[in-house]
């Protein structure tokens, strides 16, 4: 079986961000923190020693950026896994009972659908206490919708098959066939989805922080860095075309995984 | 079933009004039953008591949350979305004067992406399976996967600062149109693109496709006569499902090109903690995208014959 390119072009990519968002502060040449340039007041691009240049507190762009990707890897991985949690709920939940049960599960869904994720986001985050924490579980709660309804249809096509049919004849119970039967099948979709739902949990987390309701600071955030680079985009525009690249290639990484995991799970 | 299309509409347009109530009972329970005092998180941090008071009445916060719902209800269906703690204005006012820029942007968005969508769907489904065709996703994958709020910032520095094409924001003009409709309908058409592809490379392998060929049809009559009209079908569906997130880009990208319209005013009023204007642009959001819906319900009905039929 040959695994599709794109899926060891991700892989590497996502293992990259990982090393990074491990090495955090050891690999930054800097402290994120500290006025470490001569220049309070003036953005300088980037140059020998800051080699993507230094923002208006005379704080390394380069090593503010390491330090952010744990952040941005922790906030987009934990949203993912809520995400997939309550959108493999459901959508195991609805596929496999099927009728009132499927109904009102997906009458929810499709009324969570209606919700502009990022608003309806932006609104929780307004009401609760700001927070790591809220941040990951809101976006994890606006963005479950279309997990479960990719879960769902893989259920409804395995429900009625042989082996699940065979488990019902053998007396096995609805969550006993659920748990040994029905969802290692859906695994390797669920699997793919996950990939793909840590790029749309991370690319909100960076909408949030850009829009000033992200993680709160002292926290070095990659969405936020580009909120604050805003005022100096004409002056100092290195300021948020790094960290815009930083969020991209997150995102990209987990895309092209998922996609290539997908393609491959087709096959 | 009967067949008839009307019927059709009429069961979705009762499906839009269940969803639009939905919406409103989960608007109400992050305004009023998720926060552990909502007076506290409609005023903000800074308000004192007397203004506490006077909206835990106005807002009748100590009835059964029932009959709060059912008020909340009553006073929507009135077009009352309660007053701004920050100008004292009506909500449902302030949101008026900014709804038909957003739709404006919202319109010309989904025309460039639609343009972009068809141009690269059938461009990439000619020659499906083949490099190009690999080229096409990795790209539209690339596309999708920058920041919308980045890309507009790149586009402000290069094509507004550096080359000085376009205006830097601020009003609402056809020239200030062009940043935000290009980036929001650049990254949704390139989406577009590939569901177009995906759905194409399957129609092109259909039976009737071939009898086309074997009639002596060309390559581009079959394309766009034969295949298109089927393969775009799948295509009108994503376009409501997705309005939602074509409306998530619209918030970002008028805070970006300091476009006048409901993202720019939603972003304000966090800024200000300002939670009836939030959560009024919110209601306002998810009627729009059932209002989508009910208009891409109407198109199916018209462009395919077999509606209603199912």
């Amino acid at each position: 079986m040959r695994i599709s390119g794109l899926v060891w072009v991700g892989a590497s990519m996502v293992v990259v961000l990982g090393g990074v968002a491990l090495g955090g502060a050891h690999l930054a040449p800097f402290d994120p923190a500290l006025q470490v340039a001569d220049s309070l007041g003036t953005p300088l691009p980037p140059r020998a020693g800051f080699y993507l240049g230094t923002d208006d507190l005379g704080r390394d762009v380069l090593s503010r950026l390491v330090v952010g990707a744990r952040l941005s890897l922790l906030v987009g991985v934990a949203a993912m896994a809520i995400t997939i949690f309550i959108g493999s709920a459901v959508g195991l939940i609805a596929g496999y009972y099927g009728g009132l049960v499927d109904l009102l599960l997906m009458r929810a869904t499709d009324v969570m659908l209606a919700f502009p994720g990022l608003l309806l986001a932006v609104a929780l985050v307004a009401v609760l206490e700001p927070g790591v924490s809220t941040v990951l579980v809101v976006i994890g709660l606006v963005s479950w919708t279309g997990v479960a309804r990719v879960v769902r249809a893989e259920v409804l096509s395995l429900r009625t098959r042989d082996f699940v049919l065979a488990g019902h004849a053998m007396g096995g119970s609805g969550l006993r066939i659920m748990w040994r039967h029905i969802l290692p099948n859906v695994a390797p979709t669920v699997l793919a989805l996950a990939a793909l739902s840590t790029s749309t949990t991370i690319m909100l987390d960076a909408g949030l922080s850009f829009l000033g309701i992200g993680v709160p600071p002292p926290l070095p955030s990659w969405g936020r860095m580009i909120q604050e680079a805003s005022p100096y985009y004409r002056t100092a525009p290195w300021l948020m075309i790094f960290p815009g690249m930083a969020v991209f290639f997150s995102v990209l990484a987990f895309n092209l995984l998922g996609h290539g995991l997908i393609e491959r799970f087709r096959k | 079933m009967s067949g008839s299309p009307l019927r059709y509409l009429l069961v979705r347009l009762a499906w839009a009004l269940v969803v639009t109530i939905g919406a409103t009972a989960v608007a109400f329970a992050v305004a009023f039953v998720v926060p552990a005092d909502p007076a506290r998180a409609l005023a903000g941090p800074k308000a004192d008591r007397e203004t506490l008071e006077s909206i835990r009445k106005e807002l009748g916060l100590d009835r059964p949350l029932a009959q709060q719902y059912w008020r909340f209800l009553g006073r929507l269906a009135r077009g009352d979305l309660g007053r701004s703690y920050v100008s004292r204005r009506p909500v449902a006012q302030a949101i008026g004067e900014r709804l038909p820029a957003t739709a404006l942007l919202a319109a010309a968005s989904l025309s460039v992406a639609l343009v972009i969508g068809l141009l690269g769907g059938v461009a990439t489904a000619a020659r499906a399976g083949g490099a190009f065709d690999r080229l096409g996703l990795v790209g539209a994958i690339t596309v999708l996967s920058a920041p919308t709020f980045w890309l507009g910032m790149l586009f402000l520095y290069y094509a507004g600062f550096k080359w000085r094409l376009v205006p830097l924001g601020g009003s609402v003009s056809l020239a200030g149109l062009i940043g935000p409709s290009l980036v929001l309908g650049g990254t949704t058409g390139a989406y577009y693109s590939r569901l177009l592809h995906v759905n194409l490379a399957e129609v092109l392998g259909a039976p009737y496709i071939r009898a086309a060929r074997a009639k002596g049809a060309g390559g581009w009559v079959v394309l766009w006569r034969h295949a298109l009209r089927n393969a775009a079908l799948p295509l009108v569906t994503v376009v409501g499902l997705d309005f939602a997130g074509l409306l998530n880009g619209v918030v970002l990208a008028e805070t970006v090109f300091h476009w006048p319209g409901l993202g720019r005013l939603a972003f304000e009023s966090v800024l200000a903690m300002d939670l009836p204007m939030i959560m009024g642009t919110v209601v306002v959001a998810a009627i729009m995208v059932v209002f989508a819906n009910i208009v891409i319900d109407l198109v199916y009905v018209l462009i395919d014959p077999r509606v209603g039929l199912q």
